[in-house]
């Protein structure tokens, strides 16, 4: 076990931001915390990543305790910022080489690493460049790369796609892929539904402090949604008039302000029983059941706002 | 990005990585052995090394000009009227008299252009102290390490501008190299209560008003260019509790190769309560700022 | 030509904008005035009289009062026109959404100078009534000190917002302090012309604050001569050049 917590904590002030979870993470497993913003995703990523101290509760990470052992920690773990804060007087590969200089690498070692980092992230044609003229995508690639200058064997990414086009974040799913298959657990947080779905083999929802939910992304959609849903609009301001039209229908009905969701086994049956009784939607749409619609189900509220 | 070409066979892996040698090695898995605390700021050092290769060009003009400005204008230019009124200050030319209280000045200066917005940049703008601390780095080793950079960094720029005095005219004795240590306790003592103010700044609105109301004052009131005692009754707390008089009262006795003044002790007393207590003060913000 | 016309806007949203920063705005003021009260008044005692290039012989500190004033005037408009005006063409696109409303380049470099007078104007009234309260005026001239600090900040706003044009990173401003720093020091501000080498002294003849320091010694002291016309209109040719030359610019670098 990698990590352990047990009744974690944090409170700012009157504030409690992360309330008493308990979660274990399993070395090399991908593990997610889903949440929308505000949910305690962050405090608890900097709490694993012994920056910020626990204020009550048990954290174990490698067997040791953060608050008595905190650099020693932070020697064999990766860290990634949720903002793309490099130093932009410096460039691609001082940024790297410093970075592994204050793990205490020699020079000779941070040079080597930063070649293969340098390579990994495909940012070596633009090693001598400076930063701050470097695409959005290309600077978390390079945040990333940083954070794997010590070889970690646990990283930790905060919303490592937040901000990112379609193709830069496919890019990165597979660099993360492939650190998965060389063996290095990943701990991420996010409120991407997609990115929780395709990299974590185990996540848990994350509300208000709270966990609301554990398993893998197929076993809490099996527990807490139907197979598929189906979208129903209307050329209506208020959905909610409608969803008499539509009662019966389905194991649920979720009103939206845009759409209503009917959660059924089987969604073309349930657009069948729609046209059978006369209703006549603006548009509707099958589609496969995802952890947005678990999220909806355990807290009554969407994941992004 | 995309479609990236195919690479034959096994590439070379980022992920955990053979260790060559039969030392531990901070690259091996599992347990790395801990940095010591010369490690820690090597490491640190390191950096302000190549951001200051990076960024020296800019700031060699102002910082070595400036003094010399003041020292043709003051001390050769006013320096002929007072040496020609009054036959100099406290027995000697204008010109060595203030020497030594410029040198002082512009180690004042120097300290704080270096504890304001540069710490501030690494605090708030590119937040690249937070990313050593996501090392096994701590406060202490980011406060020290950017303190010993910014205190060599004075010490070379007071040492070139003792040697510009020099060859001016304005330096009396071999002891002025005693400027050099003198200036960066002073240094130290103006870059301690910054750091602190700094961490607790949210903006660098502040700086600006800094440097008008707090820096300029005091070299212009500080002892530089004229006696305190000259100053009303009123206003003479302000130098006593500032290090900048301290540093030109020893600085002064150094350069016109007097003995000790009287309470020396008490000067160099003053000076290192500021960095000591505004040390403490500074760790506790940084940590209350950054590892909350 | 310092026809304010549309360039009157672009004053308004300084004067919003400076609500918020006074205590930058009120500290500016504050500099010529501890330098008058340090090496003026403090250093004076050790300096006692100095002989002007006048002949006359006068106080030190009656000597260093109106150079204060006139460096008063000049760090009013020279703030401004530096870090704001830079600011807003490189940084804020202040002056592009100025130009898609019907406002020339030259307006809007005249509405900025306008702004950098009103500034150096209020600091140089303060000044006065620092200098009048401590004594240091004695003549009715002095009536038209800031009239006078209006043209000194005219000629360096005008010259500084053309400099400015041509800054293309926040390191430039090491360039304006620079020549600010010297100006200041060496315009016979604390001793005077005499105190050169022969030499050198043509060089201190360019410096527009030389100038304004000459015309306001003369309307302190009350001692007028023809040759400050040529002081004053050395200045407005500086400020007229500077304005066009920021015009220009301006309207080239936005414009295309």
């Amino acid at each position: 076990m990698l990590l352990s917590a047990r009744g974690l904590t944090k409170r700012f002030g009157d504030f409690v931001a992360v309330d008493g979870i308990d979660v274990d993470v399993r070395r090399g497993e991908a593990f997610g915390f889903l949440g929308p913003n505000g949910a305690g995703k962050s405090s608890t990523m900097r709490m694993i990543g012994a920056t910020s101290p626990v204020s009550s509760g048990d954290l174990r990470i490698f067997g040791l305790d953060p608050a008595t052992h905190g650099p020693a920690i932070r020697a064999r773990l990766g860290i990634c910022p949720q903002k793309d804060l490099l130093d932009e007087e410096l460039s691609v590969q001082e940024n790297l080489w410093v970075y592994g200089r204050f793990f205490g690498l020699t020079r000779a070692q941070v040079r080597a690493r930063a070649e293969e980092l340098l390579d990994f992230a495909q940012l070596t044609e633009r090693r001598a460049d400076k930063v701050e003229p470097l695409s959005g995508g290309m600077k978390r690639r390079l945040v990333i790369a940083r954070s794997l200058i010590n070889n970690p064997e646990l990283l930790l990414l905060d919303e490592p796609t937040t901000g990112l086009d379609p193709q830069a974040r496919h890019t990165l799913w597979d660099k993360l892929f492939r650190l998965k298959r060389q063996g290095v657990t990943l701990i991420l947080t996010t409120h991407y539904m997609d990115e929780a779905e395709q990299l974590c083999d185990r996540l848990v929802v994350m509300d208000r402090g709270r966990i609301v939910a554990e398993g893998s992304p197929r076993a809490l959609i099996e527990a807490h949604s139907t197979r598929e849903v189906v979208e129903v609009r209307f050329d209506a301001d208020d959905h909610g008039a409608h969803a008499g039209a539509l009662a019966g229908l389905g194991e649920r009905v979720e009103v939206l302000p845009d759409r209503i969701l009917v959660y059924a086994a089987d969604g073309d049956a349930v657009v069948a029983a729609l046209a059978a009784r006369g209703v006549v939607p603006l548009s509707t749409l099958v589609r496969r059941s995802t952890l947005e619609d678990v999220f909806l189900h355990l807290t009554g509220r969407t994941l992004v706002d | 990005m995309g479609a990236a070409g195919p690479t034959p066979g096994p590439s070379p892996t980022p992920g955990p990585a053979p260790s060559p040698s039969s030392a531990p090695s901070r690259l091996a898995a599992g347990p790395r052995p801990p940095l010591s605390w010369g490690e820690r700021t090597a490491g640190l050092l390191a950096f302000h090394l190549t951001l200051a290769k990076r960024t020296w060009r800019g700031q060699i003009v102002s910082r070595f000009l400036t003094p010399v400005f003041f020292l043709a204008a003051m001390g050769l230019g006013v320096g002929s009227l007072v040496d020609a009124a009054s036959g100099g200050v406290e027995g000697v030319p204008y010109l060595r008299y203030v020497v030594p209280g410029l040198v002082m000045s512009s180690a004042m200066t120097l300290a704080v252009s270096e504890s304001t917005w540069p710490v501030m940049t690494l605090l708030k703008w590119n937040q690249m102290y937070a990313a050593m601390l996501a090392t096994p780095q701590r406060v202490a080793d980011i406060v020290r390490a950017h303190w010993i950079v910014i205190a060599t960094g004075i010490a070379w720029a007071v040492a070139v501008f003792i040697g510009i005095a020099a060859i001016a005219g304005g330096v009396g004795s071999w002891w002025a190299l005693l400027g050099i240590p003198i200036a960066v306790l002073t240094a130290l003592a103006f870059v301690a209560p910054l750091f602190y103010v700094a961490a607790r700044s949210e903006t660098d609105e502040g700086f600006t008003t800094i440097f008008r109301l707090v820096v300029t004052p005091l070299m212009l009131f500080s002892g530089t260019f004229f006696p305190i005692a000259q100053l009303p009754g009123w206003l003479q707390p302000i130098p006593w509790a500032t290090p900048l008089w301290h540093g030109t009262v020893l600085a002064r006795s150094a350069f016109l190769g007097n003995p000790l003044p009287p309470w020396w002790w008490a000067h160099d007393g003053v000076l290192a309560a500021y960095v000591l207590v505004f040390h403490r003060l500074t760790l506790v913000a940084f940590r209350r700022r950054l590892a909350a | 030509m310092l026809a304010l016309g549309l360039g009157r806007f672009v004053v308004l949203r300084n004067v919003t904008s400076f609500r918020r920063g006074w205590a930058v705005f009120l500290s500016g003021f504050f500099e010529p005035v501890f330098y008058l009260f340090s090496i003026g008044v403090g250093l004076g005692v050790l300096v006692k009289t100095v002989t002007m290039d006048s002949g006359t012989v006068v106080p030190y500190a009656d000597f260093v009062a109106p150079a204060m004033l006139a460096t008063s005037a000049m760090n009013g408009a020279i703030t401004d026109v530096t870090f704001n005006v830079y600011f807003k063409l490189r940084h804020a696109r202040l002056y592009d959404t100025m130009l898609a409303t019907p406002a020339s380049p030259r307006d809007i470099a005249a509405g900025e100078v306008t702004w950098a007078l009103i500034r150096g104007g209020v600091y140089a009234a303060g000044f006065l009534l620092v200098a009048l309260a401590m004594g240091f005026v004695h003549s009715w001239w002095a009536l038209l000190a800031v009239p006078g600090a209006l043209v000194i900040g005219a000629a360096f706003a005008g010259l500084g917002m053309w400099a400015t044009t041509y800054m293309t990173s926040w390191q430039a401003f090491e360039f304006v302090f620079l020549v600010i720093q010297p100006l200041f020091l060496f315009s016979a501000t604390f001793f005077p012309l005499s105190t050169y080498p022969a030499a050198l002294r043509w060089v201190v003849h360019v410096s527009p604050l030389y100038h304004g320091v000459v015309l306001e010694r003369s309307l302190f002291l009350g001692e007028m001569s023809w040759s400050l016309a040529g002081s004053v209109g050395y200045l407005v040719v500086l400020g007229g050049l500077g304005l066009w030359g920021a015009g220009r610019r301006i309207g080239s670098l936005l414009l295309t």
